[in-house]
């Protein structure tokens, strides 16, 4: 991989740890009013998925999307704005944190709804068929999200019609409150693709490389005919559920055995060490980031509320 | 003008739609090879491939996702839910996905999607094959739901329901399946939102949707005979509701009666009779009478079915309670 796409990775994970940073302190200052649900710890995957993926290609998100929708390409300052709930955010401000979509980047959408995207995303995935196009598909979902019916269904469906598809299981190790061993008959959530007649695969979603390594092969062999493939990335979810969960629920030791293994510094120490980068670069990088991102709390902060007199407007699609 | 049954009709639009717009495709149970659970399909999957017409795992949570990201990705697709009752495993991708995502996303994404189901009503199908669910879906926002009565109405109905930007839910009733009438030569369209006065009437109103369309045509022929003339109105869409063809004959009329299939309580009958007490009381000369299911699940046997749905008699007995001669 050359240098320019390394440090892009690493921007965009930067910014997927720096968003959210930005959005959780909005929300304690009540300038986001809504239940928020962060990703960070889980930046490589958002990055390494989308890495492999072209322009046209597209993504269905989780109610844990923001990192999905910036490394698919989202400005920051628009999805700023829909978390405050204003009328130039990605979603005019109707939809919020959990629903934020961006047609023209491929984001078809996150979802409220746990396992609701994967349904969606096979149907995406059958318009490319139909189409004859060369897009794929790439699904995020969570462990939580595999032990719904809707889970068993598409990836049934997905298989046996060869759908060029990536199944991207983002294991953070919890169903809202409830740990993979108390809700997951296996521990590696990969071997149910054999089930389907799928290669899976677990990678460590924690290494952003590996991540984008499984990414690639997966979009190549979608993109040529060879049907989907169920990437189980192995993360952890730093923050709670939802921003403000009080966390009981994780065994002490836990977070900070996991935070030895953070991605972001992880992939800082692989570039300045085997890599070969100068930190000098990568500080950079953070500032730029850092400008961005103030420029997109003040966009968001800056931008007019919808006007309630539109409050039944777009219910149905407009001519 | 034509005569056809009503699922000739039927295949005919899907026929003529996919014809007119590469982006048309059907998917659903027993669509494609097997030609369709009750024939609808029959030659589209050799005409227009196995893509575009695909059978599916008996999958509906999937079935209508797949409409949904279809949709989402450029496509207008028709998925098909094989009984009203089985829509109960697709609900979360209808209405929390496909009827908020035109609003969620501030008008920037559309779903147009159809919908097709049947209803089982009156041939025995017994508590899980028979239901009326049409309020499940009224009460949604984002959804459009019809119900056509008439060979001609399917057809028209169903090429508007490809047609449109939005998810449209169209439910035929099993009971008319075979049933014959004229159809239009040609492309036509019948309009999503319009209500039909499928019998002009001077004396009262009865407003029915569907299977229960030809119980009131026939309770009207047995009132003519006592000189009472009833106008039927045909709703043909439930949602969005035909207010003014409603109230339109409420005004005319001044009696009204709402039959449908579905159990009375939190029917249609429910928001028709609230609508037109809030917007027209001063035009009624009589109570509103609903006629309607009782509240419980539709029974099989033979002899508790035919008294579980309102018939013909019912609806002539609930005219002539408005008219004062009950």
């Amino acid at each position: 991989m050359n240098q320019a796409d390394l440090l892009d990775l690493y921007r965009v994970m930067t910014t997927i740890r720096r968003f959210e940073a930005a959005a959780c302190q909005l929300l304690v200052d009540r300038k986001i009013t809504a239940s928020l649900h962060a990703s960070t710890g889980q930046e490589a995957v958002a990055a390494g998925i989308c890495a492999a993926l072209q322009p046209a290609d597209m993504i269905v998100s989780t109610h844990r999307g923001h990192g999905h929708c910036l490394a698919k390409g989202t400005d920051p300052g628009l999805m700023m704005a829909e978390l405050m709930g204003r009328a130039s955010g990605t979603n005019g401000g109707r939809g919020g944190s959990m629903h934020v979509a961006d047609p023209d980047l491929g984001i078809l959408g996150s979802n409220g709804i746990v396992g609701a995207g994967l349904p969606i995303a096979v149907g995406a995935a059958y318009a490319c068929r139909v189409r004859g196009s060369r897009q794929i598909v790439a699904c995020f979902y969570g462990d939580g999200a595999a032990n719904e019916g809707t889970c068993h269904e598409a990836m049934n469906i997905a298989a046996l019609w060869g759908l060029p598809l990536l199944f991207v299981c983002e294991h953070n190790g919890y169903g809202e409150m409830t740990p993979q061993s108390v809700h997951a008959s296996v521990r590696d959530l990969a071997v149910r693709a054999a089930g389907y007649g799928m290669p899976g695969q677990t990678v460590d979603g924690n290494d952003v490389l590996a991540v984008r390594a499984a990414a690639e092969a997966a979009a190549l062999r979608a993109r040529t005919g060879g049907g989907p493939t169920l990437i189980e990335c192995k993360t952890y979810r730093v923050r709670g559920h939802f921003e403000g969960d009080p966390q009981r629920y994780k065994p002490e030791g836990e977070a900070a055995e996991w935070k030895l293994r953070d991605p972001i510094d992880l992939f800082r120490a692989h570039l300045t060490g085997p890599s070969g980068l100068d930190a000098a670069m990568l500080d950079a990088i953070d500032q730029r980031v850092d400008g961005v991102l103030q420029q997109a709390v003040a966009f968001g902060e800056a931008a007019a509320y919808p006007p309630p007199g539109e409050v039944a407007r777009y219910v149905y699609a407009e001519a | 003008m034509r005569e056809l049954k009503y699922w000739q009709a039927v295949n005919e639009a899907l026929f003529e739609e996919m014809a007119r717009d590469e982006t048309v495709t059907l998917v659903g149970e027993d669509v494609a090879a097997p030609g369709g659970p009750f024939g609808a399909s029959r030659g589209l999957l050799e005409k227009y491939g196995p893509w575009r017409v695909k059978d599916t795992p008996i999958s509906e949570a999937v079935i209508a996702g797949l409409g949904v990201g279809a949709a989402l990705a450029g496509l207008r697709p028709i998925v098909e839910i094989m009984f009203f009752d089985f829509i109960g495993l697709a609900m979360d991708q209808i209405v929390n996905q496909a009827a908020k995502t035109s609003y969620m996303s501030g008008g920037r994404q559309r779903v147009p999607m159809t919908v097709r189901t049947l209803c089982g009503a009156g041939r025995g199908n017994g508590p899980q094959h028979s239901q009326s669910l049409e309020a499940w879906i009224g009460h949604v926002p984002g959804l459009k739901l019809v119900w056509p009565s008439t060979p001609a109405d399917a057809k028209g109905l169903l090429k508007a329901a490809v047609r449109d930007d939005n998810p449209v839910i169209i439910v035929d009733s099993l009971t008319l399946w075979t049933s014959k009438g004229m159809v239009p030569d040609g492309d036509y369209v019948t309009p999503i939102g319009k209500a039909d006065v499928k019998r002009a009437g001077a004396d009262a109103t009865v407003v029915a949707v569907g299977g229960m369309v030809q119980r009131a045509l026939e309770a009207a022929e047995r009132l003519a005979g006592d000189g009472i003339d009833l106008e039927v109105v045909d709703l043909r869409t439930i949602s969005p509701l035909d207010r003014d063809t409603i109230l339109a004959s409420v005004a005319k009329t001044h009696r009204l009666v709402i039959a449908h299939d579905a159990v009375k309580a939190f029917g249609f009958g429910a928001e028709i009779a609230a609508m037109v007490a809030e917007e027209a009381l001063g035009d009624l000369d009589a109570p509103i009478k609903r006629v309607a299911a009782p509240f419980a699940p539709v029974p099989f046997s033979t002899s508790l079915e035919r008294a579980y749905y309102p018939q013909a008699g019912a609806i002539e007995a609930a005219v002539r309670s408005v008219l004062g001669q009950g």
